[in-house]
């Protein structure tokens, strides 16, 4: 099949149609991803053609979703479970922190957890209370679970399909703001590695390092940048878990400055792990302490607050001038 | 459900349904307990009844007119873009007024993000409902001046709040009572569960009013349970009933004697009120790709407003006057309504950060201070431009 450009949402029905079809173990769970498709049509479509066994709606309970989804992973299955919204996520987290994650070390081996637990998250939908939060931190915190997200429709086809390959079970974090993005996806490509981070555009003065919905907002910024005569180089991530810390710190010891962007509060973010490590691994390339920008240690705030609250282009090019003003 | 049942005589689970409910029924009982038909007539039920003065069931009438009016104005300034969101009672007034004027003023509510009859009832300034759709808070009214909790989106989680806090009346030796709200489809949360088995162990002065409005979104009812929603409330220990849920005076009869025998000490009881959610799930749904037409057709005959329409002009009990009163006063609050969201300022952009905590926090203030000298900035910028 050749290169086809669609949005980022459609990328991912396709996604899970193609492993529907080569793999009959594989199953989508989820409330209201069967005939509704679900409420952003992410699985339009698939429950008409693989039918209810396959496509299955499930009741109105996320830690029952996750939770036999790890019985039926057990059993041989491949679950791909879809929570409808990052803020609704919680009522399974003790199923994903104390069983999913750990099945694997506890049973040494013998038993594998191959699910993928899609999650729609992130702001800027002008969306009411629990409906654009960012808690991949969360996740990643917990040892034996992976972490993703896609800032494209190429990206976002390829990891799902990596992440529903993988026996480990695997966040997928949708960057919901982005689902109408188009780009072009080639699904007979050879994919890049599930947690290899890529620069999305090269640049020799500061590295801008973001994931998921993010990454447009650096590619934005960079672009500015360089109107102005900066050249940023912005690494798309891809992975929060594992990080591809070799990537950046290749970027980092090019251009010596860094910048974490996140939608996620700061405090004890993905940024602050980066940070961390970056400055351990690069002290002495770096010309400048690494700077965050993300969202603040305050619940997410009403819709009509969310522009000021998300890290938009200007408090990234603010970041970037503090730190290139070192 | 009888008449399924006796269908399908060859399943013995459901054999055992039908007699007992045969037995039942010669005891004078019936599943689903409706004192004002979808006709308009008036019928005694042997277990709960009702006396009510013209007054009150003019006043009942005027709640769920006002209400259904309030509603269709918030569907109308989402689609102008007032709003962000709105989710529609449509179709549920009568279980939400019969079960709201239920209560005393010292009785607790824990809604969910439907209950705009309920707040009506308790006195909740209908405007107030609107803040959190139109995006400029989380709920912003103060759940302790009415007894009207904040709603709740995270489905079921209230349930259980509304249980503890029924434990504390119990504890301080009071007699008020709690009412939860739930939806057929938060009838599959472990909270609610859990709520159920917290308020049976405790005997814990809690109500607990399901609306069966027939869909969790795109789902119907059969996708959460195989029966009857009220019939859970047995294997807890505690009372379950299903009562018509477009039937105003019913609603208000059962919900009333669940309440006072919550506040005699006798524990909690689950009410189903059958009913079914006229509109889309929200104004972000689409139900035409899920549910049938006709189905919406067949409940239309059911209007809760309608019976009571109907039962009020046939008995005389209320004349042409009264009826363009109350329409005057639909369009006033409307117009008032529309007004007040229209006129409703966006917060400042501060106020993000404000009571995150009681106490206050060493990093809230940091950041407050340093996106207050980052904002400061940009003005400065501009202005030196
Ligand atoms: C924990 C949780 N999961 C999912 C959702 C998304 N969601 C919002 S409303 C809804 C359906 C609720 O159905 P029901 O309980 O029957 O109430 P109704 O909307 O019909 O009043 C769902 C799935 C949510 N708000 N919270
Ligand atoms: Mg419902």
């Amino acid at each position: 099949m050749a290169a086809e450009k669609m949005s980022l949402s459609k990328a991912i029905n396709a996604s899970l149609r193609t492993a529907l079809e080569n793999d009959p173990k594989v199953l989508i769970m989820g409330e209201d991803v069967g005939k509704l498709g679900g409420v952003f049509r992410v699985t339009d479509g698939l429950q008409k053609d693989f039918g209810e066994d396959r496509v299955i709606d499930t009741p109105l309970a996320e830690s029952g979703i996750v939770g036999t989804a790890i019985g039926l992973a057990l059993r041989g299955y491949r679950p791909v479970v879809e929570i409808q919204f990052d803020g609704f996520v919680f009522p399974a987290y003790d199923q994903i922190v104390t069983q999913l994650a750990k099945m694997h070390a506890r049973s040494l081996g013998k038993v594998k957890m191959p699910v993928v637990i899609r999650i729609p998250y992130g702001g800027g939908i002008g969306a009411v209370e629990h409906h654009s939060e960012s808690p991949e931190a969360l996740f990643a915190h917990v040892a034996g679970l992976k972490v993703i997200s896609p800032s494209n429709a190429s990206d976002a086809y390829w990891m799902l399909q990596q992440a529903i390959g993988s026996d480990d079970p695997v966040i997928y974090f949708e960057p919901k703001r982005r689902y109408h993005d188009k780009s072009e996806v080639d699904t007979s490509a050879i994919p890049a590695p599930l947690h290899a981070a890529r620069v999305a555009r090269p640049g020799t003065d500061l590295t801008l390092a973001a994931y998921g919905p993010m990454v447009k907002v650096c590619l934005d910024a960079a672009a500015a940048a360089a109107e102005e005569g900066k050249s940023v180089e912005v690494v798309d991530l891809r992975s929060m878990s594992p990080i591809d810390f070799d990537t950046l710190q290749g970027s980092v010891e090019r251009t010596g400055r860094l910048v974490v962007v996140h939608e996620a509060p700061v405090f004890l973010g993905t940024g602050a792990e980066i940070a961390a490590r970056i400055t351990e691994r690069c002290f002495y390339h770096l010309e400048a302490p690494v700077l965050r920008v993300g969202g603040f240690h305050a619940p997410y705030p009403p819709s009509r607050l969310e522009d000021e609250y998300l890290p938009g282009l200007d408090r990234v090019l603010d970041a970037v001038d503090r730190a290139l003003a070192y | 459900m009888e008449s399924t049942a006796a269908r399908k005589p060859r399943r013995s689970g459901a054999k055992r349904t039908s007699a007992g409910n045969a037995k039942k029924k010669a005891a004078g009982q019936t599943d689903l307990v409706q004192l004002l038909t979808p006709e308009g007539e008036r019928v005694e039920h042997p277990e709960y009844s009702i006396d009510l003065t013209p007054d009150e069931l003019r006043g009942l009438y005027r709640d769920m007119v006002l209400t259904r009016r309030f509603d269709a104005e918030a569907t109308t300034l989402q689609r102008q873009g007032e709003l962000g969101l709105w989710a529609s009672l449509l179709g549920q007034e009568a279980a939400q007024i019969g079960s709201g004027r239920a209560l005393n003023d010292s009785d607790y509510v824990f809604p969910t993000y439907r209950e705009h009859g309920v707040a009506w009832c308790r006195g909740v300034d209908p405007t107030n409902l609107l803040g959190m759709f139109r995006g400029v808070n989380h709920g912003g009214w103060d759940p302790n001046s009415n007894n009207f909790h904040l709603y709740t989106i995270v489905i079921g989680s209230q349930t259980l709040h509304a249980t503890g806090y029924a434990m504390g009346i119990a504890k301080d030796g009071a007699d008020s009572a709690v009412i939860a709200y739930f939806g057929d489809g938060a009838s599959s949360q472990g909270d609610v569960a859990e709520s159920f088995t917290f308020s049976a162990v405790y005997n814990a002065p809690v109500v607990f009013f399901c609306q069966n409005n027939q869909w969790a979104i795109s789902e119907p009812t059969e996708r959460q349970t195989r029966v009857p929603l009220y019939q859970r409330a047995q294997g807890f220990g505690f009372p379950g009933v299903r009562v018509d849920g477009n039937d105003v005076l019913a609603c208000l009869a059962v919900t009333r004697a669940a309440l006072e025998r919550a506040r005699t000490g006798q524990g909690p009881m689950l009410i189903e009120a059958f009913t079914y959610r006229m509109g889309a799930h929200t104004t972000s749904d689409d139900p035409t790709r899920y549910r049938s037409a006709e189905e919406r057709e067949l409940w239309e005959t059911k209007d809760p407003i309608l019976r009571l329409h109907t039962y009020l002009t046939k008995q005389g009990l209320a004349d042409e006057e009264f009826f363009a009163g109350l329409e005057r006063e639909s369009d006033a609050l409307a117009k008032r309504v529309r007004d007040a969201v229209r006129a409703m300022p966006d917060p400042d952009d501060l106020a993000m950060f404000e009571h995150t905590y009681a106490d206050g926090h060493a990093l809230v203030d940091e950041e407050r201070a340093q996106f207050a000298a980052y904002q400061a900035s940009f003005v400065t910028a501009e202005e030196g431009i």
